[in-house]
């Protein structure tokens, strides 16, 4: 059977039997590096891809279908495009800020990669503090976004800015207190400690209806996070043309495009290892038969499977709803998922006391 | 009572998100509701009002209804359509107003449909021919009269 795990242990005794002790560690450090950015690569294709199809198909067209089969090449031949562009920094624009706020954005992304569990035992640093890392770190990216936005130095960019500042400050809360609801139930931060805790069957199926309410708000909480309709008062190109990146080109643009989509795969990511079970298998109590069928579809799958879900449902959403008006954006933090997911804690933290689930 | 309202606000919210939602969802499953016509491979089906192009119909004798009053030319806003007329003398020897050419520059005309609408005798129509690119700027000028045509009888 398939499995990650092996493969990346075969690779690691390779090196460690023909390099020895530090210059295997450090080879591997590379190749993890590497392959971070290929994946960064691939996903940014293939989601846009995925973008362009859903939306199309959602507004009853046919979507990119000249490049290559099905237009499967149609986002690549657009890189190849925004590859060959000038990348133009505008005159009254603080040079140095604006150069380095992509390469922010990207980081921040590829920061939170590091705690996330592909596949059974295949993951680049199982922390001990991971959900709160992957919290503290998700909100770094709004630096990037208020450095593009300020260095600009054009009023669309600057309000852009702001208003993805506060949309980031606001959604934090909410998101964080619905990871919180887990961290509750599993009592534990570390990754991998909370998808062990889901062998008998996922959160969001054990912890009935409070778990399900958490859910929706994390998910409404990850698509205002990565600034994506209706949530998009950021960019929202019939306002602000584009928002922060309206003065980006070229290569410069395409990375804020490409920290987009990273940063919608990492938190529908984070969604499916938190309350889907990551790459746990669809388990239910005792069934051993049951359980066994369902262990032979390799767990990498289940887990590209359970995102590709939710990345899916955000889609839907943006390709459904009509954007919020600031107003309404923090209204509905403020008065309605905060007090509903404080609430909601309490109710999870007495059934976790209780012993109410499953 | 605060409290009804307030999850009553939650739940309508709820559900008309998940009506529309549905209606998405009914179309990214149902493929057959596409309504993209992939034009060079497959004739576009176009709408009978579709404004393509300005003709005049001739009947199979050469014969059109014009009779040269330039309600068109009047009634075009950017002098799109020229009328030049001529006198023919008729069976009986009397004097009549006919056209010699009715000049249409195509490439001037915004299908703004007024012509049609001003023209006495439905002398004129609109077509759905769209295809109209050329090479040469002047082939868009064109005579819509066929050569040798006359009005058709008892077009007053």
């Amino acid at each position: 059977m398939f499995s990650l795990e092996k493969l990346v242990s075969i690779i690691q005794a390779w090196l460690q039997s023909t390099l020895g002790d530090p210059w295997a560690f450090i080879v591997v450090c590379i190749l993890v590096g590497l392959a971070a950015i290929t994946l960064f690569a691939i996903l940014g294709l293939m989601l846009v891809y995925m973008e362009r199809k859903v939306a199309a198909h959602m507004q009853i067209r046919l979507g990119p279908n000249r490049v290559g089969p099905m237009g499967i090449f149609q986002t690549t031949a657009d890189t190849l495009k925004l590859v060959m562009k000038e990348g133009l920094t505008p005159d009254g624009a603080d040079k140095f800020l604006f150069n380095l706020a992509p390469f922010m954005v990207m980081i921040a992304a590829m920061l939170i990669l590091a705690p996330i569990a592909f596949a059974k035992n295949f993951q680049i640093w199982d922390i001990s503090i991971g959900v709160l890392y992957v919290a503290a770190v998700s909100s770094v990216a709004v630096i990037g976004i208020l450095m593009a936005g300020w260095s600009s130095n054009n009023k669309y960019s600057l309000i852009g800015a702001m208003r993805s500042a506060a949309q980031i400050v606001s959604y934090e809360l909410s998101a964080g207190l619905s990871i919180l609801a887990i961290v509750i139930l599993s009592g534990s931060l570390r990754i991998s400690d909370i998808i062990n805790s889901q062998a008998d069957g996922w959160w969001i199926i054990k912890g009935h209806i409070p778990v399900i309410i958490a859910f929706i708000i994390f998910i409404i909480a990850v698509t205002a996070e990565t600034n994506r309709a209706p949530f998009d008062l950021a960019e929202a190109e019939s306002e602000l043309t584009a928002g922060f990146h309206t003065e980006y080109s070229g290569m410069k643009f395409a990375l804020f495009f490409l920290a987009e989509y990273i940063n919608i795969f990492i938190g529908c990511a984070i969604g499916a290892t938190i309350f889907l079970g990551g790459w746990m298998p669809f388990h239910i109590g005792n069934w051993e038969a049951f359980n066994h069928i369902m262990d032979f579809i390799p767990s990498s799958l289940w887990f590209i499977g359970k995102t590709v879900f939710l990345i899916f449902l955000i889609m839907w959403f943006r390709w459904t709803f009509p954007r919020l008006r600031v107003d309404q954006l923090l209204n509905l933090e403020w008065k309605y998922l905060l007090p509903i997911s404080m609430v909601n804690l309490l109710v999870i933290t007495l059934m976790a006391i209780m012993g109410w689930y499953l | 009572m605060f409290l009804k309202e307030y999850f009553k606000t939650v739940y309508q919210t709820l559900s008309s998100l998940v009506t529309g939602m549905r209606l998405t969802g009914y179309y990214f499953t149902h493929t057959k509701e596409i309504i993209t016509q992939q034009y060079p491979e497959t004739k576009p089906v176009l709408a009978d009002r579709f404004r393509g192009e300005v003709i005049m119909p001739h009947n199979e004798s050469n014969e059109h209804r014009c009779t040269g009053c330039t309600a068109c030319e009047l009634a075009c806003p950017n002098g799109t359509i020229k009328i030049v007329t001529k006198n023919e003398i008729n069976a009986e020897g009397k004097k009549k107003k006919a056209i010699d050419t009715f000049v249409y520059r195509l490439e001037l005309c915004t299908m703004c449909n007024l012509c049609i609408q001003s023209c006495p005798s439905d002398a004129i129509i609109m077509t759905n021919d769209f295809e109209h690119s050329v090479y040469d700027r002047r082939l868009l000028t064109k005579v819509l009269n066929n050569p040798g045509s006359k009005i058709m009888e008892g077009v007053e």
